[in-house]
């Protein structure tokens, strides 16, 4: 701990209560969740009672039968204690959070401030503190993760109002949100991995929350299998790391790394590894498929952890060890190729779902390769900047889809109807006349995803696309070979398939709000009228991420926009982020040429109208009114079918590489090596060995004298043999 | 003399052994492994001489040991020919589970 | 102390020691136990003057009252007692092939303790200042030399002997014990 720090006496100190409140949450709330299963009081729903629906808020259906009231299903034991400890822990964490904040404003802080708690792993020369390290970079995340996690525990409280396990739902969001604390703030990457092991252990859990029903913990298991392949990466990286730099602290790598040839194999390898991490809790091709079935969990789950915080610890990763990423360009333009091909085709796919949540699942994955095409081409700063937008719009695209699954749950519960898929965006339709609140902040977040400025995901997007043109005018990226292509053919083409997502964006962002909020109503007689807006504790938490949503660009705008129209201050967020990324930033862009404004200004120009076109095109083109329930629907064909099917990819994962798996451990390691080696040979042969020298030692057992005393003097021969040689 | 001393007692416990090994008449067996005890006690005390007095106090130890073993060993024979009416080694297996 | 003595000591060393040697050999030859027994003693009682030889008056003397004279007394009174020497069987010896083996392991035996005085401790044999007959004088006697050892250093020893000389009596007298009420055993 650097003794003269700015933070050291001041409300930094207390850091390590940011991830210990949460951790408290879930214990007083875990403890209620076993104390409400271990006795379940008169009113208590059964604790196996069967889910009817696979998804959605309310799972009370059978019991309210049972108590012959309808509209008040019986509530948790201790829901209110629950209520008040789960969203309180949150509200005091963001204070905090905010606190320290204040701080550091007024602080001229140069060095992370490093707060260690104890020696965890003093092993020759692993010496690893269980550290938390707070500088710009974390404190960003602290404050995405603890605001938008308050807002979502906030809206959790009338969402999961309902469901029997209310509890234990409070006690793995809490749990969720201590270790993406531990995530972000880990000082070095060990901290760091606990984190990411338990943010992956909460996603698990909570995919399968509602796990009576089979492919919901189907679902929570890929999830966990998917990202164990990417931890695989993670783990190798540090292993690799340790070996060449004798350290995992954040801070001595980014002193050692220029041990590192700039460039060099080993350093190359070292990032693509951690990438196959990244790519894996980011949600990226190859690894991306298990987000899209993680929205068998709760909303506000798919909400936290699938679009806002949690997927976003890869690009988070990225940044954090800009300082490798900055000097292996063949690493980096992986990062962004990747990141637009998969934002392309996630689109793409986008464009043909149906289930609602699925759409926002596929536009996360899209998105997401927004981030790593940013932080891939070292705008880190663009990078993170897209990830807290993404974070404010894709929170509130989640929580608003979960206010409509509430309501339209509520009113297929009211009819009994336990058939209709209540995600169904075919089952919808007209909804902006019921939900009024819901639709107009839909929307915000529909223009902000879009692209359509002043919302706040314009000014991130742009400058994304900005800085991949920049770079491919030259830098370090341009001027590198990868795999035989010139480095700024490849940001050409990276720039060229992210204009055709931001496109396919708007134009399927477009179809699922026509589709839902507009058009006639296909909910059916009998339920229509029991549509209904959500209550004031649900639309809370939209209305502010609404507002955040619209003004969060005002975070980083550009020179461009702030020389033509006076907005704000500008470029905020990369003067905050200098003291971290700016080191790694510049590496890059070195050599760079200034783009001139006229062209930035046309780049701007060809951002709007691209997304314009996208609305427009799909306002145009798209007929909600000739919609019809799935039922009724024709089969799709052609492309719209492989679009339908996502493309296949999963059923070709199934036969490349589950299917193998599968014959490989019946065939090789069950039939042969557990039942042949090891049953037969060692369970099996062990025990034959052992009845056969039993069955020797009980022949010598003869009770003849003599016999004994041979063996007796056998053994004493040679024993004293021994002493003999011994003595020799 | 400590050598010849030595090279004796070795040549009396081999007797010794192979006494115990071949022949089959309980008391005979007995005997001969008072024999051992006896070239034992040649040793102790031959080496006594070169090491001081000790050997001899455990020759003394010995020939207690062998006394009381011979009370109870020739106890054991007269209850077991009770039981069996004989003291042939090659009819006495009691101690077969 | 004269020129000779030395000399007369070898002399009845070898005597004594062959004489031990071959009474061993006819002692385990033989098929009565009676005549084993005899030639038993004939072999203590060459022991008993080799421990003479060997400066261990006090042990020779025990030697002839304890093993020669008490114990293979008992041997034969037992012997006696139960009829023994006129059964034909009991003087029986194992077959060709048990004593040849029983040769095989006595000639690896003997061998290796040759190997092992040899190799192991006659090297390290040293003749400390207290010992032979001026040592013994020093320190109190024939008797004595042995009875500050036994008494100060090895008292617990001693006393444990005791013990077990106790628990003997006590053992053989229930083994031996005549069980007229319930025979059967």
């Amino acid at each position: 701990m650097q003794e003269a720090h700015p933070l050291a006496e001041t409300a930094a100190r207390f850091i390590w209560w940011l991830p210990t409140l949460p951790l408290i949450g879930f214990l007083i709330n875990g403890a209620l969740a076993l104390a409400a299963t271990a006795k379940p009081g008169p009113a208590d729903p059964s604790a196996d009672h069967g889910h009817d629906q696979s998804t959605g808020p309310s799972h009370a259906a059978s019991d309210s039968h049972a108590h012959g009231d309808d509209a008040h299903p019986p509530r948790h034991r201790f829901a209110r204690a629950v209520s008040v400890v789960g969203p309180g822990v949150m509200v005091l964490a963001f204070g905090l959070a905010l606190a320290i904040f204040a701080v550091m404003r007024g602080a001229e802080m140069h060095a992370p401030y490093i707060n260690t708690l104890f020696s965890w792993m003093p092993v020759g020369d692993l010496q690893l503190d269980a550290a938390l390290q707070l500088d710009q970079l974390s404190m960003v995340m602290v404050l995405v993760i603890t605001g938008i996690g308050m807002l979502i525990h906030l809206f959790s409280i009338g969402y999961m109002q309902d469901d029997p396990g209310y509890a234990r739902f409070f006690a793995y969001l809490n749990l969720f949100v201590f270790s993406m604390l531990l995530l972000v703030l880990g000082a070095n990457m060990v901290v760091t991995f606990v984190g990411w092991e338990g943010v992956g252990l909460c996603s698990y859990l909570l995919i399968g929350f509602w796990f009576t029903e089979k492919a919901n913990a189907d679902a929570g298991k890929k999830a966990f299998v998917v990202n164990r392949i990417g931890d695989f990466g993670f783990m190798v990286a540090m292993f690799m790391l340790f070996a060449n730099l004798g350290t995992l602290n954040y801070v001595d790598i980014a002193a050692r790394a220029g041990q590192f040839a700039p460039g060099g194999a080993l350093v190359t390898t070292i990032c693509l590894f951690m990438l196959l991490g990244c790519f894996g809790k980011s949600a990226q091709i190859p690894l991306y498929t298990w987000l899209p079935d993680a929205m068998a969990g709760p909303t506000p789950v798919s909400a936290l952890i699938h679009a806002a915080t949690m997927v976003t610890a890869g690009v988070y990763l990225v940044a954090r060890t800009s300082m490798l990423f900055s000097i292996a360009p063949v690493a980096s333009l992986t990062v962004a190729l990747v990141g637009a091909v998969t934002a392309l085709f996630a689109a793409t796919i986008g464009l043909k779902q149906w289930d609602i949540k699925k759409v926002l699942a596929y536009s996360t994955v899209s998105q997401l390769g927004y981030m790593f095409v940013g932080v891939g081409v070292g705008a880190y700063t663009a990078g993170v900047f897209h990830l807290v937008t993404h974070a404010f719009f894709k929170a509130l695209l989640f929580l608003g889809s979960g206010s409509v699954i509430f309501a339209m749950h509520r009113a297929y519960h009211a009819i009994h109807n336990h058939s209709d898929d209540a995600q169904d965006m075919r089952n919808m339709g007209g909804m902006k006349r019921y939900m009024p609140v819901t639709w107009v902040v839909m929307w915000v977040a529909t223009l902000a995803i879009a692209g359509i400025p002043p919302f706040a995901g314009f000014f991130s997007k742009d400058e994304i696309l900005g800085q991949v043109f920049a770079r491919a005018h030259g830098s370090t990226l341009a001027s590198a070979t990868y795999l035989g292509v010139s480095g700024a053919t490849v940001l050409y083409a990276i720039w060229i398939l992210a204009l055709a997502a931001a496109l396919l964006t708007a134009i399927y962002m477009t179809r699922m709000m026509l589709y839902t909020f507009h058009g006639p109503n296909r909910t059916g007689d009998g339920a229509q009228s029991h549509l209904a807006e959500a209550p004031w504790i649900m639309t809370g938490p939209l209305v502010v991420l609404a507002i955040l949503s619209a003004f969060g660009g005002w975070l980083n705008l550009p020179e461009t926009v702030t020389e033509m129209i006076p907005l704000g201050p500008t470029a905020v967020l990369e003067h905050w982020l200098e003291p971290v990324v700016g080191g790694a930033t510049e590496r890059i862009a070195a050599g760079s040429a200034h783009t001139a404004a006229s062209t930035e200004q046309v780049l701007l120009g060809v951002a709007i109208a691209i997304a314009v076109a996208g609305i427009a095109l799909a306002w145009t083109r798209l007929r909600p009114s000739s919609l019809v329930p799935k039922p009724l629907a024709e089969p799709s064909t052609g492309f719209q079918k492989v679009l339908e099917n996502k493309w296949y990819v999963d059923e070709i994962y199934d036969v490349s590489v589950v299917k193998p798996v599968y014959a490989t451990s019946r065939g090789v390691l069950w039939k042969f090596f557990d039942v042949g080696v090891i049953d037969t040979l060692f369970a099996n042969g062990s025990a034959a060995l052992a009845r056969f020298l039993g069955w020797v030692g009980s022949q010598v057992q003869s009770g003849q004298l003599g016999t004994y005393a041979w063996l007796l003097v056998i053994g004493a021969v040679l024993v004293i043999r021994a002493f003999a040689q011994a003595g020799g | 003399m400590l050598a010849e001393s030595l090279a004796l007692s070795a040549a009396l416990f081999t007797i010794g052994v192979v006494g115990v090994l071949v022949r089959r008449n309980a008391i005979i067996v007995f005997m001969c492994v008072e024999l051992m005890l006896n070239a034992v006690n040649l040793s102790f005390v031959a080496l006594a001489r070169a090491h001081g007095t000790a050997g001899q106090v455990f020759a003394i130890f010995v020939m207690t040991v062998a006394a009381a073993e011979a009370a109870v060993g020739l106890a054991i024979i007269i209850a077991i020919f009770r039981h069996v009416r004989t003291v042939n080694l090659k009819n006495i297996n009691l101690l077969r589970g | 102390m004269n020129e000779f003595y030395p000399l007369v000591y070898t002399f009845h060393f070898y005597l004594f020691g062959l004489v031990a040697l071959a009474a061993a050999i006819v002692f385990v030859t033989r098929k009565s136990p009676v005549a084993a027994a005899l030639w038993l003693v004939v072999v203590m009682t060459s022991l008993a003057a080799l421990y003479v030889m060997l400066d261990a008056e006090f042990v020779a003397v025990i030697q002839v009252l304890v093993y020669a004279g008490a114990i293979m007394v008992v041997f034969l009174f037992i012997v006696m007692l139960l009829n023994l020497g006129t059964l034909s069987e009991l003087g029986e010896i194992r077959g060709k092939w048990g004593r040849i083996a029983a040769a095989l392991v006595g000639l690896a035996l003997v061998a290796e303790l040759a190997a092992l005085s040899r190799a192991a401790y006659s090297l390290r044999v040293t003749v400390p200042a207290r010992s032979g007959p001026e040592a013994i004088a020093e320190t109190g006697g024939v008797i004595g030399s042995i009875a500050a050892p036994m008494f100060r250093d090895y008292l617990l020893a001693f006393e444990l002997t005791s013990v077990l000389l106790l628990v003997a009596i006590i053992g053989s007298v229930v083994l031996a014990r005549k069980r007229s009420e319930h025979d059967a055993g």
